[in-house]
């Protein structure tokens, strides 16, 4: 018996939701008095595969095939299948990323096994499976019951810390059946844009609005996301206008994130904006209207025009980063 | 070509979640055509007008679900399924869609990312692997040449152009195409399309949620002066320690 976690990684590298997912699968290994096992799919060197066994993972499956560099859902839950029956495992942990949620519901039909999507804390494991997520687009918390007899969760980005229970994993080669059917699907080519902190993933994330008139004043709201070590994202409107890339677009019909900061530099707070951003842990705003409806969901407020404010806040925040070394 | 395509209904994107006991609260609450689904049936017509062929809306729901799938063939589907049961479980949900689709021969099923409410993204893929075909999530592009299907999907950082064969599941996001508002025309002719109700096959539901919470009230917004910004970034340093 034991804990599995697909540990995902992007250019054989882990990413920090990835550490996520181990640190989350750990804390239920050790609560359910069971062992955690991480199942690696593609190419990564034995330096990066060790890196698991720093946050909880006993055992490392590597499936060190090509074919699996990219990103194949149908064979990625074959391959996770397998995994998950040769260590009897009883609960499959993922990643509430892109990927993970691609894969986890294949995963649920091929193990027959209650899948819950986006969890935020451990499951309560004396008597019946119950375990928490968010609903409504964070506005509200569901209790699911799984009834099966493996259970696959997938953890949401940025809710569950990363602890650190350093352990030798022992890593070995994990060869899966794969059958041809899962590559019907062929990747012509990928597309990565050059901003290298990914808005779902980062700590701090700075967005700006409507308020910021149009795309050629962005340079003010880049110039503090740097200094402060922030990845950029901003308002419907603004993406449909084509001022900022799509995949900035935060909100209820774009990305939902829980950074541990969030700013919004002129967006009005609009309800479905709120709907990505609620489950940040430290919201700020600055709008210009004392009124704006941002206010009311947010920690820290400037009433204030943001063409003033922006380049003042990045000089206080490079004398405060200059104090501090 | 058949195509099929998900639809579910959402409390309107505007509404405030409330509870009553251990139930959604849906009291006055309009009920409105999940947005990404109205994107991939908006994307599934589009794709009828220049191949031909026919679009089929399917619901797994209650009679009260009826209303927007009447509002499905007047943006321009040509029939309507409903498989009469609750959806409370996605297991459930889509083992009722995939066997409409199995005995039926659809060669395209389009779903949503995501419903806005439960926010599980696993309809989609789930009836991709009851189908044993292939699926592509987050689909912001989807054109269809012969067999031959091209994709783009959104992936960790930016985007994949993919080449698959049909038959195939997807679910839309933004960008595939933009919805569709029916017509006088589309309002009329939707209450004579055909919309026929299914009992649901036998299936298992793995999961069911037993209650709600509402997450603790925020509390209320520290203001900073405008001209003091250094106050803002040492209340985050100090007191919120984000920083
Ligand atoms: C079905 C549906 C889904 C939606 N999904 C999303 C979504 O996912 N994400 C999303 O963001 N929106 C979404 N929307 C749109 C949403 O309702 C709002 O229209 C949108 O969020 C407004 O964007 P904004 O705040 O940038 O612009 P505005 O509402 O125009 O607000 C601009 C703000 O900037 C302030 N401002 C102007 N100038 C300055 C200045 N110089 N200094 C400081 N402040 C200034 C103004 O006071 C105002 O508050 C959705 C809407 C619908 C109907
Ligand atoms: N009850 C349902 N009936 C029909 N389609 C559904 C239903 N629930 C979900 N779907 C489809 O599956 C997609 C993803 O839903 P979910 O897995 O709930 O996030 C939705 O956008 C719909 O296209």
């Amino acid at each position: 018996m034991s804990v599995l976690v697909f540990a995902e990684n992007g250019d054989g590298k882990f990413p920090k939701s990835t550490y996520e997912a181990i640190s989350y699968g750990f804390a239920l290994a050790t609560k359910m008095g069971t062992s955690l096992t991480a199942l690696v799919l593609g190419e990564v060197s034995d330096d990066a595969l060790k890196n698991l066994g720093e946050y909880g993972a006993a055992k490392v499956l590597h499936a060190s095939d090509a074919r699996l560099n990219g990103f194949n859902s149908s064979a990625f839950a074959s391959a996770l299948a397998q995994a998950a029956s040769a260590e009897q495992a009883k609960v499959v942990i993922l990643s509430s990323t892109l990927e993970g949620k691609a894969v986890a519901p294949m995963l649920s039909v091929k193990l027959k096994a209650g899948l819950v999507v986006g969890v935020v804390a451990l499951p309560a494991t004396d008597g019946p499976f119950v375990v928490r997520k968010k609903v409504f687009s964070g506005k509200a918390f569901a209790d699911v019951q799984v009834n099966s007899e493996v259970r696959i969760l997938t953890v949401s980005v940025n809710s569950f810390s990363l602890i650190k229970n350093p352990a030798a994993a022992t890593v070995s080669a994990f060869a899966p059946q794969l059958p041809e059917g899962d590559f019907r699907m062929v990747s012509k080519e990928i597309a990565k844009s050059t901003n290298t902190l990914s808005v779902a993933e980062a700590d701090i994330v700075v967005s700006g609005g409507r308020g910021l008139k149009g795309p050629e004043n962005w340079g003010i709201l880049e110039n503090f996301a740097t200094a402060i070590g922030a990845a950029t994202a901003c308002s419907k409107p603004v993406s449909d206008s084509g001022w900022r890339p799509h995949h900035e677009h935060v909100g209820q019909t774009g990305k939902a994130i829980a950074p541990n900061l969030y700013f919004a530099f002129g967006i009005s707070g609009a309800i479905q904006h709120l709907a990505g951003i609620n489950s940040s842990k430290v919201i700020v705003v600055v709008n210009k209207d004392p009124e704006a409806p941002f206010f009311k969901a947010a920690d820290y407020g400037i009433v204030g025009d943001l063409f003033e404010v922006l380049p003042k806040l990045t000089e206080a925040l490079k004398a405060f980063k200059a104090g501090q070394n | 070509m058949k195509i099929l395509v998900c639809i579910t209904q959402v409390p309107d994107t505007t509404t405030r979640i409330s509870f009553t006991g251990n139930a959604f609260n849906a009291a006055g609450v309009q009920f409105i055509i999940n947005p990404y689904d109205e994107i991939a049936l908006t994307r599934a017509l589009e794709l009828k007008e220049t191949l031909g062929g026919s679009v089929t809306a399917i619901t797994v729901g209650k009679p009260d679900t009826e209303a927007n799938l009447r509002k499905a063939l007047a943006i321009g589907a040509d029939d309507a399924i409903r498989v009469n049961a609750d959806a409370t479980d996605a297991y459930f949900v889509a083992a009722q869609i995939a066997d409409v689709a199995k005995k039926n021969g659809y060669e395209l099923v389009l779903a949503g990312k995501e419903s806005i409410d439960y926010n599980g993204s696993e309809v989609g893929s789930m009836i991709a692997a009851m189908l044993d075909v292939p699926f592509v999530g987050m689909a912001s592009r989807l054109v269809v040449e012969g067999e031959k299907v091209t994709l783009d999907r959104e992936i960790e950082g930016g985007k994949e152009i993919l080449e698959s064969t049909l038959p195939l599941v997807a679910s839309a996001q933004k960008g595939m195409a933009e919805p569709r508002i029916p017509n006088m025309r589309g309002i009329m002719s939707a209450r004579t399309k055909p919309l026929q109700v299914l009992e649901p096959a036998a299936a298992d539901a793995l999961t069911a949620v037993i209650s709600y919470e509402m997450p603790p009230a925020k509390a209320a917004c520290k203001m900073v002066p405008a001209d003091n910004p250094a106050l803002l970034i040492e209340l985050l340093h100090n007191e919120a320690k984000v920083i």
